[in-house]
C-alpha cells in the first residue's frame, strides 16, 4: 500500500513533465512545474520519514518485458536514499522557483527535470535487474539531456558528449555484471540473485565490473573525467542533483548489489573500495585547490567526498567480512551520513554558485571579490555550508568524518596483514584530504566574497531572490541540526546499518548532554551541542567584557598595507596566486606543473610573460593513450571501407568458416 | 556539592589557561634575550601589551566586511574553548569528554579557518600572501597531527585525553610509535604556532612572514584578543605535550585541594621548562625558506605514517 502510494506520486512526475510541454509556450509553466515538483518531492519526502508499519514491502507491476515485468520493493536503505533523493530535489525545486524563472529556454529543462527524479527514485525501488538498469540508463539519459540544456556552448557539448559515453561504459560494465549474478537461467530478480550459489571467481569478476559501473556514475578516479565537466554546464539546481544526489544514487547501487545481492563477503572485497576512494579523494581535493571555475572547484569537490564515502564502505565491508558487527556499524553508519551531508552541503554551494552566477555572469571566482557586501544573505549562507564542508565542528561534515576517524582507529583488529597496512594509509589519505578540503573552501569563499572586487560585473552584484535563498537556508538549517545533534542521525541510521552489516551502534538518542559515543564513553565521545555553547560563551563573554571596560571608538580609513597604497584591485592576491603554494607543495601527485617564465633582457621593451601549465596525470597516462590506441585502430580498419566486393565476400566467407570452427569446437 | 566542586575545578581551568597563556610568551621572550645576552623585558610584558592595545583606539579599513571584525573574537573563543578542555593540572574535568584530541584538532583547524577569511578580507597583497601560506602550513599539519592523535590513541585504546595521560601514567614503558609522535608533535607546534625556523613571531614585514601578515591591518582591541588566543595556542600545544607526553604530577579526578595545588605547581613547572626549551631551540636555529617547511612538515607526517604503521602491525613497539 505504502510503495503503491510512492509509485503512484512518481506518476505525478510524468504529468508534471506532460504538462510542462503541454504549456510550453506559457510564462508561468516554469513556477508551475517547479512549484508542483517540490510538493510531489516534499510528499515522498515524508512518506519516507514517517514510521511505516513492516519493514520491507515489495510489489510486482506487469510493466517492462512480458513474463518477467517490473519489481518493486522497499526496505531501509531504499528509504534513507528516497528520503536524500527527495529531500535535496525538493530543496532544488524551490531553489529553481527562483532561479528558473530568467531562464530563456526553459522547455529544454522543464520536461526533463521531473523525469530526472522520477528516475533516481526508481533506482532505489527497483528489485530486479532489469528494473534497476532501465531506471539507471534513464537517470543518465535524462540528466544527459539537462546537461545539454545549453548546446550553443561548444563546453556543453562536448561536455554532453563525455558523460553520454563514460555513462554508457557504466551501463555496460554493470549489465555484465548482472549477467554474470543472474545466471544462465535468466534469474534476475533480485530475490534469486540474493539466493543464488556463486563460484569465488564468479564473484570476484562481477564485483570487479560493479566497482567500474558504479564508479562510473559515482565519479571514482579515474572514471571521473566526465564529472568536472557536466556540472559546470548544466544549470545549477540541477548540478546540485547531479552533484549531491545522483551520485548517492550510485553510492546506493554500490551499497545494493555488494552489500546486499553478493552475500556474505570476503576481506579481499573490501581492497579495492578504500584503493579506489583514496585516490578519488586526494585526486579530486588537489584538482579542486587548483579550480578557477566556481562549479569545476565544486565538481572535484565531488569527487574528494565520495572518494571519503567509499573509504568508508571499504571498511565496512572489512569489518563485516572479519565478523565485527559494530566497528563494521560504525563505519557503514559513518558512509551513510556522509551522503546526506554531503547531499545537503553541496547543493546548498551548487545553489549559492548559481546564485553568484546570476548576479554577476561570471563563473571564474579571478574575476569576483567582494561579494560579501552586496549579497550578504547569500554570503552568509554560502560561509556556512563552507564550514560544514570543509568538516568544521560543530557542523554536520564534521561528525560524519569524526566517526570515520574512530573506524579507522578500529582497524588494527584485522587479522589480516594487508588490511593492517592498507587501512593507516587510508587513514593519512583521508587526514590529508580533510585539511586540504578546508584550504579549498578558505579559498573559494576568500576569494569570490571577501576582498575588492576584481570585475566591473561583480561590482554591480544584486542580492539574489526570496526562494533562491529559502532553499539555501532550510538545507543549512538541517546541516546545523545536524551538527548539533548528531546521535539522532546515527540512531535513524542504525537499523540499515543492523540488517546490511548485522551490527548496530549503541543507542545515542537522548545520552547524557545529547553526547555521541559511538563504541564507549572512555574510548571517545563528541557533544557538537555542548562545544557549540562554550564556544558562544566564551566568544559573548569576551566582547561584553572587552565592551564594558574598555569602550574605544572606531575610526574607519583606508587600509594601511604596510604603507602602499594600491589603487587597483588587481594587487590583490588572485585565486591562482592564493592556491599556488599548495600547488607547489604537493605537485606531482595528481597532476605535474610547469611554469614558464619569459623575461625579456634589460632594455627591450616587450613585456615579461608568466604562464604555468597544468597536465592532469589521469587524462596524461589513461585516457590520452586510449583515444590514440581507438584513433589508430579505427584508422587501420577504415580501408574495410573501400574493398571490391569479392574481398567483402571473402571476408564474410572467413567468418562463417571461423564461427563454424568454433561451434564444432 | 561534587557537582559544584566539579564545576568550580572547570572554571579554574578556564581562568588558568587564560591567564597563564602570555605569561608563557613573556617567559620565553625572557630567556632568548638572557640567551643573547640581554637583559629582557619582564615575563609579565605581554599581558601589560594586551591591556594597552585594549585601551586604544581602532582604526578598520574602509572596506573591511563582517568577517574582519568578528573574525578576532571568533578565534579567540574557538582557542579558549580548546585550551580550556585540555587536561592540564588535573584530569576528569567534567567537561572533558565534550571534546576528545580529534575536535580539539579540529577546533584550532575552524579557528585557522576563519583566521585565513580574516587576512582575506580587506584585499591587500600582504593579507593575501599570509592566508594563502597559513592555509599551505595547516593543510600539512594537521595531517600530521591527526596522525599523532591515530598513535597515541592506538597506544592508549582512547583518544579521550584523560584516558590517554591516565594510560602513560600506569604505562611507563617506552615505545618506539610514542617516541616519533612526540617529534612529530614538537614540529607541528613549531610550525602551528609561526616560531622560529617556520616563521619569526617577532617579525614584521618580511617577504616571508605568515602569521603576522594575515593581522597587519588589526588594531586596538581587535589586535590585543587576536595576540591573546595565539598566545592561548601555543600554551594549548605544550599542554598537550605534557598531557600525553609528561602526566606526572596531574591531579586525579578524585583529588583534594592539596593535590590541586600540587597539580598547578607540577604544570607551571612543565610550562617553565618547555619554554625554556623553545627558546634555547629558536636561539640556535636559523629562519628557514617558506617552500623549505612543507619539507619540514612532510617530515612529521611521514613520522606520524611511520609510528602508526608500527602501531598497527606491532601491539608492543
Amino acid at each position: 500500500m505504502w510503495l503503491g502510494f510512492v509509485l503512484v506520486a512518481l506518476c505525478g512526475y510524468l504529468l508534471i513533465s506532460l504538462f510542462a510541454l503541454v504549456n510550453a509556450k506559457s510564462p508561468h509553466v516554469s513556477k508551475s512545474v517547479y512549484g508542483a515538483t517540490f510538493i510531489l518531492c516534499a510528499l515522498i519526502f515524508f512518506m519516507s520519514i514517517l514510521p511505516r508499519g513492516s519493514g520491507t514491502l515489495t510489489m510486482e507491476l506487469p510493466l517492462g518485458v512480458p513474463w518477467i515485468g517490473m519489481h518493486f520493493r522497499i526496505d531501509n536503505l531504499s528509504v534513507f536514499f528516497l528520503a536524500v533523493i527527495n529531500l535535496v530535489s525538493a530543496a532544488a525545486s524551490v531553489y529553481a522557483i527562483g532561479y528558473g524563472a530568467h531562464e530563456k529556454h526553459a522547455i529544454r529543462i522543464l520536461p526533463f527535470y521531473p523525469l530526472f527524479i522520477v528516475a533516481m527514485n526508481t533506482v532505489v525501488l527497483a528489485d530486479d535487474a532489469f528494473t534497476f538498469l532501465c531506471s539507471w540508463e534513464l537517470m543518465s539519459v535524462f540528466s544527459w539531456a539537462l546537461v545539454l540544456a545549453y548546446d550553443y556552448a561548444e563546453e556543453s557539448r562536448s561536455a554532453a558528449y563525455i558523460y553520454l559515453l563514460m555513462a554508457s561504459f557504466g551501463t555496460l560494465m554493470l549489465l555484465m555484471a548482472f549477467g554474470l549474478l543472474g545466471g544462465a537461467d535468466g534469474a534476475y530478480k533480485f530475490a534469486s540473485i540474493r539466493e543464488a550459489v556463486r563460484g569465488d571467481w564468479k564473484t570476484g569478476i562481477a564485483l570487479f565490473l560493479v566497482i567500474f559501473g558504479v564508479g562510473s556514475k559515482a565519479g571514482l578516479v579515474p572514471m571521473h573525467i566526465w564529472l568536472p565537466l557536466t556540472d559546470p554546464a548544466a544549470p545549477s539546481h540541477v548540478a546540485a542533483l547531479m552533484s549531491g544526489v545522483m551520485k548517492k544514487v550510485a553510492v546506493y547501487g554500490f551499497i545494493r548489489i555488494v552489500f546486499d545481492l553478493l552475500g556474505p563477503p570476503d576481506y579481499w572485497w573490501s581492497v579495492e573500495p578504500i584503493t579506489l576512494g583514496a585516490v578519488s579523494a586526494l585526486v579530486g581535493v588537489l584538482f579542486a585547490i587548483i579550480q578557477e571555475d566556481l562549479k569545476k572547484v565544486l565538481a572535484y569537490g565531488t569527487i574528494e567526498n565520495i572518494g571519503i564515502i567509499f573509504i568508508a564502505l571499504g571498511l565496512a565491508l572489512a569489518f563485516k567480512a572479519n565478523a565485527m558487527p559494530v566497528p563494521a556499524a560504525l563505519a557503514f553508519t559513518a558512509a551513510l551520513l556522509h551522503v546526506l551531508n554531503h547531499a545537503l552541503f553541496k547543493a546548498t554551494l551548487f545553489f549559492g554558485a548559481g546564485a553568484i552566477f546570476r548576479a554577476t555572469g561570471e563563473r571564474s571566482i579571478e574575476r569576483l571579490g567582494g561579494l560579501i557586501k552586496l549579497m550578504p544573505k547569500t554570503a552568509l549562507l554560502f560561509l556556512g555550508a563552507c564550514m560544514a564542508i570543509a568538516a568544521l565542528p560543530p557542523l554536520n561534515g564534521f561528525v560524519s568524518e569524526w566517526l570515520l576517524f574512530q573506524g579507522i582507529l578500529l582497524s588494527p583488529a584485522f587479522p589480516q596483514w594487508g588490511l593492517r597496512l592498507l587501512a593507516p594509509l587510508a587513514g593519512v589519505v583521508f587526514a590529508l584530504c580533510a585539511a586540504l578540503g578546508a584550504a579549498c573552501y578558505v579559498r573559494v569563499f576568500g576569494i569570490s566574497f571577501l576582498g575588492r572586487a576584481r570585475s566591473k560585473s561583480a561590482e554591480h552584484a544584486k542580492e539574489t531572490d526570496r526562494w533562491s535563498l529559502g532553499a539555501m537556508s532550510g538545507l543549512l538549517a538541517l546541516c546545523i541540526f545536524i551538527g548539533l545533534i548528531p546521535g539522532f542521525m546515527i540512531d535513524a541510521i542504525s537499523p540499515v546499518a543492523q540488517s546490511f552489516v548485522g551490527g548496530r551502534l549503541p543507542e545515542q538518542h537522548f545520552a547524557q548532554w545529547l553526547t555521541i559515543s559511538p563504541i564507549t564513553e572512555v574510548r571517545s565521545s563528541y557533544n557538537g551541542f555542548l562545544v557549540a555553547i562554550f564556544v558562544t560563551i566564551s566568544g559573548l563573554t569576551a566582547y561584553w567584557i572587552i565592551h564594558k571596560l574598555w569602550p574605544r571608538p572606531v575610526r574607519f580609513a583606508p587600509a594601511w598595507d604596510c604603507g602602499y597604497v594600491d589603487p587597483t584591485p588587481f594587487s590583490q592576491y588572485s585565486a591562482s596566486s592564493f592556491a599556488q603554494p599548495i600547488r607547489r607543495a604537493l605537485r606531482g601527485i595528481a597532476f605535474t606543473v610547469t611554469e614558464h617564465l619569459d623575461m625579456p633582457a634589460p632594455g627591450d621593451t616587450r613585456p615579461a610573460r608568466f604562464g604555468v601549465e597544468i597536465k592532469d596525470r589521469v587524462m596524461e597516462y589513461i585516457y590520452r593513450p586510449m583515444v590514440f590506441g581507438v584513433n589508430f585502430t579505427a584508422d587501420r580498419f577504415n580501408r574495410l571501407n573501400y574493398l571490391k566486393i569479392q574481398e567483402y565476400l571473402a571476408i564474410v566467407f572467413g567468418a562463417l568458416v571461423l564461427l563454424l570452427l568454433v561451434v564444432a569446437i | 556539592m561534587i557537582f559544584l566542586f566539579d564545576l568550580l575545578r572547570q572554571g579554574m581551568q578556564w581562568m588558568l589557561v587564560l591567564a597563564l597563556a602570555p605569561i608563557l610568551i613573556g617567559v620565553i621572550r625572557k630567556v632568548k634575550a638572557r640567551l643573547l645576552r640581554r637583559q629582557g623585558a619582564s615575563i609579565f610584558q605581554p599581558w601589560r601589551d594586551i591591556l594597552r592595545l585594549f585601551r586604544k583606539d581602532l582604526v578598520i579599513a574602509e572596506n573591511a566586511s563582517w568577517v574582519y571584525r568578528f573574525a578576532p573574537y571568533i578565534i579567540f573563543s574557538l582557542t579558549w574553548v580548546a585550551a580550556s578542555l585540555v587536561p592540564t593540572f588535573a584530569t576528569g574535568l567534567i567537561f572533558s569528554w565534550s571534546a576528545d584530541l580529534i575536535v580539539i584538532a579540529a577546533l584550532l583547524g575552524s579557528a585557522r579557518f576563519f583566521l585565513a577569511l580574516a587576512g582575506m578580507d580587506i584585499g591587500t597583497s600582504f593579507g593575501g600572501i599570509g592566508s594563502s601560506r597559513e592555509v599551505m602550513f595547516g593543510s600539512l599539519a594537521e595531517p600530521a597531527m591527526i596522525m599523532i592523535v591515530f598513535i597515541v590513541s592506538l597506544v592508549a585504546g582512547s583518544t579521550e585525553l584523560t584516558e590517554i595521560a591516565s594510560f602513560m601514567l600506569s604505562n611507563t614503558e617506552l615505545r618506539v610509535s610514542v617516541g616519533f609522535a612526540l617529534i612529530a608533535l614538537v614540529i607541528v607546534v613549531i610550525a602551528e604556532n609561526g616560531r622560529i625556523p617556520v616563521d619569526n613571531p617577532s617579525t614584521h614585514l618580511e617577504l616571508t612572514m605568515v602569521h603576522e601578515a594575515m593581522i597587519l591591518e588589526y588594531s586596538g582591541r581587535h589586535l590585543a584578543i587576536i595576540e591573546l588566543a595565539s598566545s592561548l595556542k601555543l600554551l594549548l600545544y605544550i599542554s598537550i605535550i605534557a598531557c600525553i607526553f609528561f602526566p606526572w604530577g596531574m591531579a586525579p579526578h578524585d583529588a583534594n585541594m592539596e593535590d590541586l595545588l600540587y597539580g598547578v605547581l607540577f604544570y607551571v613547572l612543565k610550562l617553565v621548562m618547555s619554554g625554556f626549551l623553545l627558546a634555547l631551540f629558536e636561539t640556535s636555529i636559523a629562519k628557514m625558506r617558506v617552500f623549505v617547511v612543507p619539507e619540514f612538515l612532510g617530515g612529521a607526517l611521514i613520522l606520524g605514517l611511520l609510528g602508526m604503521l608500527l602501531a598497527f602491525t606491532t601491539r608492543s613497539l
